[in-house]
């Protein structure tokens, strides 16, 4: 492999994936601050969209040093699981699944928001958006490493 | 740019907003805190609440406490050293809050034992023998209720002065009162009415400390 990493040339599809990395590493932290910080009850669709999100950050920044295109696969599929699961939430929440088929135990309702910044922006929205975004760019380092 | 730099610096950036967001929400709790205790300040002390230490200390720790809470059985003897380290000017009023389901019986338990002055007897025996009565965090009144009858109280007068009016209503005073200081977890201890500024051992200690440093 000839990706010495001091080299100042930035190889092809590199800097998606280190805004991907950007982007998991904040939304790991925003969803300890929120949880851990602020005390925001965590429920278990939460706790699945974690499964996908916190691997993300490590997995990324290995496939960063040195610079491993296949990490878009490995990445991948964490981004799909995620997306998926945030879908459903955001369904859920929005009311368009009935809250009778939804999978919450122990006092905590998913359907339940506790936090919407700007006024629509709820922690199942910020994920969906963070797992749209992740996968945009995993799929635009895909595109500049085949092209 | 070099790209280990690029990364190293952005992971620092992020690591640093997050600690400093970490510190400014926590001073912001503080300064809520602080807010709300100065507005609820007769929530804080009230006269015929349990309290052990000398009545004419100057230093007051108010502890909310659940005899189901593990962690307030943890910080039992530590408040104790406490009272024993300032001889004379440290003393403690215990207020309820009885967080744990099941706890509102025991806790009223505890009232009774009053009417027999064995209050801390009562509360110790709780604390030291919690797990024969507290299954998965949840108070079983009637093995609390067996637990105590060790202490050789009168049983008859013990059940009835459960059911006092005066009993549910110092409980629930302090149910009451605990909402207004906004506690939500137990133990919550104030300082001559000032809150932890994070929870642990030290951080008790170093209040009490300063509480009698500025009034001795």
């Amino acid at each position: 492999m000839n990706d010495p990493i001091s080299s100042n040339e930035i190889p092809p599809g590199w800097m998606p994936i280190f805004i991907a990395w950007i982007v998991v590493a904040s939304a790991t932290l925003g969803s300890l601050f929120f949880s851990e910080v602020m005390g925001v009850p965590v429920c278990i669709l939460c706790w699945y969209q974690r499964i996908a999100l916190y691997p993300l950050t490590f997995i990324l920044a290995v496939g960063l040093f040195p610079y491993d295109p296949k990490v878009v696969r490995y990445a991948g599929v964490l981004t799909g699981v995620g997306w998926l699961i945030a879908l459903f939430h955001v369904l859920l929440v929005a009311g368009v699944i009935p809250e009778r088929i939804h999978p919450c135990v122990q006092g905590i309702p998913c359907s339940e928001t506790h936090i919407a910044l700007f006024g629509f922006l709820t922690i199942p929205l910020m994920s969906l958006l963070t797992f749209t975004l992740v996968a945009i760019l995993l799929f635009l380092a895909q595109r500049m490493k085949s092209s | 740019m070099n790209r280990k730099i690029l990364f190293i610096s952005v992971a620092g950036l992020l690591l640093m907003v997050f600690t400093v967001g970490v510190m400014r929400f926590q001073d912001r709790k503080v300064e809520q805190q602080n807010e709300s205790i100065s507005k609820n300040l007769n929530a804080l002390e009230r006269s015929g609440v349990p309290i052990k230490g000398p009545t004419d200390a100057k230093v007051t720790i108010v502890e909310f406490l659940d005899p189901a809470c593990e962690t307030c059985r943890d910080f039992y003897p530590l408040v104790q050293q406490l009272i024993d380290e300032y001889p004379g000017r440290v003393r403690v009023m215990v207020r309820y809050a009885p967080l744990h389901s099941g706890s509102d019986q025991v806790v009223k338990m505890l009232e009774a034992a009053r009417y027999q002055d064995k209050f801390w007897p009562a509360l110790e025996l709780l604390f030291a023998k919690q797990n024969r009565w507290v299954v998965n965090h949840t108070s079983q009144p009637m093995r609390a209720l067996a637990l105590l009858e060790s202490l050789q109280m009168d049983r008859e007068r013990f059940l009835a002065d459960m059911k006092r009016p005066e009993v549910a209503q110092v409980i629930q005073q302090d149910i009451q009162d605990g909402q207004r200081l906004n506690v939500q977890a137990t133990p919550e201890f104030f300082v001559n009415g000032r809150p932890m500024p994070s929870f642990g051992y030290d951080q008790l200690s170093r209040l009490v400390k300063e509480a009698v440093a500025a009034t001795y």
